[in-house]
């Protein structure tokens, strides 16, 4: 039969197995690992480091800035033992800290849309898969609707109408309510794909032998999806919602870049490339940090969700 | 292993051929299912059928094993789903046990679902491959709340080796077992819940042919020792020759000629009967040499080529035109007229009932105007094939028959 070690793996075991011996998977997962670490530790470091987000040092001691241009008077930003990665121009708030918690604001945003659209591909595809006939073809037109949609262009459009929907527009918007409106907008326009996706393996997995065997036992519609379909949909979530979190923190980011996102004084990843660019002529070294940060970010993070889909060999997953 | 004092079933009918006594079993009436064709922008409508199964009738008794024979897209598994009341009929009645269960729901179909169960064609699409092999055996108890005494994992480590697997592979997953093994476990799991009718649909045509002669022994020692009726379905009649008292023979959404073993296998007489036979003429050897079920494969249409390796004595071949005309529209009259050699213009306007004809024995039903002898010995080759009709080809073949 198979050879003694591989006795008993379940087929989850197996790319488990498969995924540790690929070395840029495991690396890539570090690096994302890292970005949760340094989102959800971000007040330890700011302890740690002994500085924090809001704090104006610039201001504060008027050596650190040029009193005319407003750049940092010591070279490449100003970057020294004390401030890492430099402080930033006019304000001059710590360029580290700025960033640590900007990741922290992107983050949270891009995981709750995530974890939002995730269960909703999951129960819109699952739904259009298995009931099919009417029920299909009206959600399938929904989602083709949607698709049809330019995101970026209806994420902007999109996000004054949700943020008036909680606040009228003569008051000042609470923060908390812009994380939600962003989320909201994010989430409207990002649960398709999986949806579509899901859908179409429903679809197959429906026609499987081992669908009708479970029936011809008696099994509730309910106890199918949970116990047959689900568990044989678990890569391709897995896989979609790796490529789903860069996708809504790049996102974030720009809306927060284009100034309809999270605004002053929050601290934000994306609205740090919209300062970046005002200073980039004088001051470029703002901008490098935030800049090499989500690169890496969207790298690792594309090059998982490779690594994840390699992992599942046919083999099993048949 | 014996049978659960609790269900206190016994062998009813353990071998030996003629209609079975008694009440049957499950029942079925003029049973149609037409698969609808939609088409049409933008809004779908039914544009034609797919007419898979047209008014079947049978009756299955307890511990009987009926064989369902036809080539392929005849509607056999159709049949074999509807039965099961996988799908849900067009037409006709289906009765177990005297309860009407035609169009019966989920709900109302509860207390049957434990006593019908079904093996698969497809070893590899019949198991979950997220489940490990207890969970498949044990999901139908669970479902159906039943616990045996000693608890599920005992039984299902009982049925495995029951089904001639080892009781340590519980814990195993599908990817890990061979097709034969899979096959096992579909059959243990069909077995989980003590059912008195299993409906095999093609459960060994996906095996090596070595293998194949294993399940079927297992699935034999199954009924013989614990009673369960079958409905066996095959593709051609060698398999069922050993396991089946009773045999129908489907054409085209039809069943076409019906008999216990000794009138379909020594006294055909509907021309298509006749056919599939001619393929498969070592059938009487099948299982006799156990392993040796090499020409189960071969099907009828390939059968000249398949004997023509070792010539059979006696029985002239047939090798029937074409193709099988599409279930969509099929022809008029008798189904099969396309393909009979002997088609007369009484076959086209009107069909064939399934019915008694002189010289049948009790029980065998033939749906043909101008039926064949009741023999399967035959002077000449008949070759409706224009490929091999007139040269030297149909020439050669016709001396050997
Ligand atoms: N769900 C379906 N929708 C439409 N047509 C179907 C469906 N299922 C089966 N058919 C058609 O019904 C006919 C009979 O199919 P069925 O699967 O019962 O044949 P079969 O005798 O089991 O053949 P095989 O030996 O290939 O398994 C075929 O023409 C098939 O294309
Ligand atoms: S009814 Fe006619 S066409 Fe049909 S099988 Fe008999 S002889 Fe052939
Ligand atoms: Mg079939």
């Amino acid at each position: 039969m198979v050879a003694g070690e591989l006795v008993g793996r379940s087929p989850r075991q197996l790319m488990w197995r498969r995924f540790r011996r690929d070395r840029a998977g495991v690396v890539a997962a570090l690096v994302v690992l890292f970005f949760f670490a340094v989102a959800l530790l971000a007040p330890v470091i700011s302890w740690l480091y002994g500085k924090d987000a809001y704090t104006t040092y610039g201001l504060d001691r008027p050596e650190l800035l040029d009193p005319v241009s407003g750049y940092p008077m010591k070279p490449n930003g100003g970057i020294d033992g004390e401030f890492w990665f430099g402080i930033e121009p006019k304000l001059g708030r710590d360029v580290l800290m700025q960033l640590v918690y900007g990741i922290r604001t992107s983050l949270l945003i891009g995981l709750a849309a995530t974890v939002l659209s995730t269960i909703t591909g999951i129960v819109i595809g699952v739904a259009a898969g298995y009931l099919g006939g009417r029920t299909d073809y009206f959600l399938g037109r929904l989602i083709d609707l949607l698709l049809s949609f330019p995101q970026q262009l209806f994420f902007v459009a999109f996000m004054p109408v949700v943020t008036a929907l909680f606040v009228s527009p003569e008051k000042e918007t609470p923060t908390y309510l812009r994380v939600t409106a962003l989320v909201l907008v994010l989430w409207l326009l990002g649960w398709m794909q999986l949806a579509r996706l899901l859908r179409g393996q429903v679809l197959s997995l429906r026609e499987r032998e081992f669908i009708e065997a479970a029936r011809v036992t008696g099994a509730s519609p309910w106890r199918i999806i949970r116990r047959e379909l689900l568990p044989n949909l678990g890569t391709p979530i897995l896989v979609q919602s790796t490529l789903m979190l860069p996708m809504f923190v790049t996102a974030e980011a720009g809306l927060s870049f284009l100034g309809v996102g999270v605004v002053e004084p929050t601290p934000d990843w994306g609205r740090m490339f919209a300062k970046g660019a005002e200073f980039y002529e004088g001051d470029i070294t703002y901008m490098f940090f935030p800049g090499v940060a989500m690169v890496v970010f969207v790298v690792a993070f594309n090059l998982l969700g490779d690594s994840v889909r390699d992992a599942m060999d046919p083999k099993t997953t048949r | 292993m014996t049978r659960d004092a609790a269900t206190g079933r016994t062998v009813e009918q353990s071998a030996g051929n003629g209609p079975p006594p008694g009440e049957p079993l499950l029942v079925a009436e003029r049973l149609t299912k037409h698969f609808p064709i939609m088409g049409g922008f933008p809004f779908q409508r039914k544009v034609g059928a797919v007419q898979a199964v047209d008014g079947i009738d049978l009756a299955v008794h307890a511990g009987e094993s009926f064989g369902l024979v036809g080539e392929s897209g005849c509607g056999k598994s159709t049949t074999g789903r509807l039965l099961t009341r996988l799908l849900e009929p067009t037409a006709g009645r289906i009765s177990y046990r005297g309860q009407d269960i035609t169009h019966a729901d989920r709900k109302a179909l509860a207390p049957i679902r434990s006593e019908i169960q079904m093996i698969f064609q497809d070893p590899y699409s019949s198991l979950n491959p997220r489940q490990t092999v207890g969970a498949i055996i044990s999901g139908p108890m669970e479902i159906n709340r039943i616990r045996p005494p000693g608890g599920r994992e005992a039984r299902v480590r009982e049925l495995l080796e029951t089904v001639g697997l080892s009781p340590e592979h519980y814990n195993r997953f599908p990817h890990e077992f061979s097709g034969g093994q899979r096959q096992r476990i579909g059959v243990a799991r069909a077995l989980a819940l003590d059912p008195r009718l299993i409906v095999a649909d093609e459960p060994v045509s996906a095996l090596d042919v070595s293998i194949q002669a294993q399940v079927i022994n297992l699935l034999q020692r199954l009924r013989a020792e614990l009673g369960i009726a079958f409905v066996f379905i095959a593709h051609d009649l060698a398999v069922v020759r050993h396991f089946s008292q009773r045999v129908a023979v489907m054409y085209l959404g039809k069943i076409v000629e019906v008999g216990d073993r000794e009138s379909i296998y020594v006294r055909p007489r509907h021309p298509y009967t006749h056919a599939l036979l001619s393929a498969v003429p070592d059938a009487t050897e099948f299982l006799a040499e156990g392993a040796g079920a090499s020409h189960v494969d071969a099907g009828y249409a390939g059968a000249g080529e398949g004997a023509g390796g070792g010539p059979a004595p006696g029985p002239g071949r047939i090798r029937l035109a074409g193709d099988v005309p599409s279930p969509i529209r099929p022809p008029s009259g008798c189904r099969f007229r396309t393909r009979c050699w002997k088609a007369r213009d009484r076959c086209a306007s009107e069909e064939p009932p399934l019915a008694p004809i002189p010289g049948n024995g009790p029980g065998h039903l033939t749906a043909c105007h101008f039926p064949e002898d009741p023999t399967t010995a035959r002077g000449e080759a008949v070759i409706l094939d224009p490929a091999l009709r007139g040269g030297g080809v149909a020439k050669a073949h016709g001396v050997e028959g």
